[in-house]
């Protein structure tokens, strides 16, 4: 098997006709992890031993019950977990010191979903700490490399997750997108990425970032395979009270599906200066993809988007003050002094926007302004059905070259946070390579249109197959 | 160059308030860095919001409730509880004293 190749829609029909056994994927995925996670630095956790273990489980369920991937839908496929997300009995770390050597004792909801699916945890992997972060570089530990470039970051925070499955050390990374922190590290690592829409994938037992931002994704290297965790992910939860009671849909049975007569609008705002030539050029390359298929594009206005990452940056900061409040050291944990730069940075900013004086020129201004823009998006779908975007107004950038600078870090997510401030769903797909690096593009629909943009991402990426491409390690 | 200039004392009462200490060294830093955050967010000010409801709940749930009953599976034994902590007594957290005679 070659494991960059492989996708789980692939793995299923593998382990179907015995062309191979889940003891054999997960064996081989971990001598690929061992190999060459040196190089990545995916990992923080592997769990190695109960992988093995339950791989073996599986191979003999499969001889005993032909209909076993009708009940379990994820069989012996293996995932690597954001260290955000709580798991029983393996170390959740947050990317952070902190917690560095907590063991929860208890599962999040997602993790229950993905392992009664029989879906096999690799590891956890390593995050910019708690989230905060599109590089991977605020992680506590040593940060993550891009597969493609080994000089250039993954795209955060879930760093990790896109590398390792970029480099076939698993088929889904879990990742949380609070701005930006799925799709970006989709669109730099050649992936699929889902931002679901906000409540649509419980967030229980997952650390809090910004709890009215944080939604649960994941990514993979086809359209097919993320609709297919996302039917697992998706649905209300009693442990959730902000999971919202609509159905389900069935992701992958719409793929294929035609869409002919499909508007696609295009924000004027988001091609500006500062956007990268090559990457313009690239989505309106795509754009032409989508058009061969029966779309049509007009341009569209979103006048509110200059505005959004500043409403971003008080409104998050402020959650964050609060959420990590709890981290103080009392029960357990570190002191509060070993919080990184990017962590004490967010607390200080939330503290500020919150505190007595400044609550109604900031944290109340941003959330009239989060108004706005979630007016902007409503009134841009009365006119189209999808916005398309690109991911990122730059190619991965290199490890180091906006560490100093947190404004311009936060930059990177400019394209990205409005779809969290109007808690509707945006899904990376690929657009192309410049320069050997991929370009993500951004579909955005309304909320609750996951079934949609899935189906309009499944047929262009059935026209240009750019999964196909794999990383090479450059500069390892 | 930001028009926003935060002073050592901003910063060290900004830290107070999110229970932060900071080293001399990390003061310097965050006063660049922070003003020239705080400034960038001040463009919001040029926003009329006059007549704009605030939103904190983007799906508009409203008055999610459930049953006032003690859910088994969503509670800990208390040695799993306890079980990431270093310091504990009698099967409870042990913290310091806040209060002494």
């Amino acid at each position: 098997m070659d494991l960059l190749e492989l996708t789980i829609k692939d793995t299923i029909e593998a382990l179907k006709d015995k062309t191979f056994s889940c003891l054999e994927l997960t064996k081989e995925t971990f001598s690929n992890i061992k190999k060459n996670d040196k190089k990545i630095n995916a990992f923080l956790t592997l769990d190695e031993e109960n992988a093995l273990k339950q791989a073996k489980e599986y191979d003999d369920l499969i001889k005993e019950d032909a209909q076993i991937f009708d009940k379990k839908p994820l069989l012996g496929v293996p995932v690597a977990v954001k260290d955000l997300f709580t798991t029983e009995g393996i170390r959740t770390t947050a990317g952070s010191k902190i917690i560095g050597d907590y063991i929860p004792p208890f599962n999040s909801t997602v993790i229950k979903k993905l392992l009664a699916a029989g879906a096999i945890i690799t590891g956890k992997t390593n995050q910019d700490a708690w989230g905060h972060g599109s590089s991977g570089e605020n992680t506590d530990y040593e940060p993550t490399k891009n597969p493609y470039d080994l000089t250039r970051v993954p795209g955060g925070s879930s760093s990790g997750s896109g590398a390792a499955v970029a480099y076939g050390a698993s088929l889904v990374g879990t990742g949380t997108d609070t701005g930006s922190s799925v799709r970006l590290p989709a669109g730099f690592c050649n992936l699929v990425g889902l931002k679901p829409t906000y409540g649509r994938v419980s967030r229980y037992g997952i650390i809090a970032m910004a709890s009215s931002f944080d939604t649960i994704g994941h990514m993979t290297k086809t359209v097919y395979d993320n609709a297919k965790v996302l039917e697992v992910t998706a649905g209300v939860d009693p442990y959730d009270s902000t999971t919202v009671p609509e159905k389900v849909g069935s992701y992958t049975k719409v793929l294929g599906q035609s869409i002919k007569g499909l508007k696609i609008g295009l924000p004027k705002e988001y091609f500006v200066e500062g956007l990268d030539k090559k990457i313009d050029e690239s989505i309106r390359n795509s754009l032409q993809v989508f058009e061969k298929l029966g779309a049509t594009i007009q341009e569209i206005s979103l006048p509110y988007t200059d505005y959004a990452m500043a409403a971003y940056y008080i409104l998050v900061p402020s959650e964050v003050s609060s959420n990590l409040s709890r981290f103080d050291g009392v029960r357990y944990g570190k002191a509060r002094e070993v919080f990184g730069a990017e962590a004490k940075r967010r607390i200080m900013l939330g503290s500020y926007t919150l505190s007595s004086g400044y609550y109604d020129a900031y944290y109340l201004k941003a959330a009239k302004v989060r108004t706005l823009i979630k007016q902007d998006f409503e009134k841009a779908f009365e006119k189209v059905d999808v916005i398309v975007a690109p991911t990122s107004p730059t190619l991965p950038f290199k490890i180091g070259e906006k560490t100093d600078d947190p404004l311009a870090m936060y930059l990177s997510d400019i394209f990205l946070c409005p779809v969290n401030l109007a808690g509707i769903p945006g899904l990376s797909i690929q657009s192309g390579f410049v320069d050997d690096l991929p370009v993500g593009m951004q579909l955005m629909g309304p909320q609750f249109s996951e079934e949609l943009l899935y189906k309009t991402a499944y047929l262009f990426e059935k026209e240009t197959e750019y999964y196909k491409i794999h990383p090479k390690f450059k500069n390892g | 160059m930001a028009k926003k200039h935060l002073t050592s004392e901003d910063i060290i009462h900004i830290a107070k308030l999110g229970n932060l200490t900071l080293n001399d060294k990390e003061v310097e830093m965050f006063k660049k860095q922070l003003s020239s955050v705080i400034d960038y967010i001040d463009k919001l000010q040029e926003v009329d919001t006059k007549k704009i409801e605030p939103s904190s709940q983007i799906t508009g749930l409203t008055d999610v409730f459930r049953e006032d009953k003690v859910n088994e599976e969503r509670t800990l034994p208390q040695d799993k509880a306890l079980a990431n902590t270093k310091s504990k007594a009698n099967g409870l957290f042990k913290v310091k004293a806040i209060l002494t005679e």
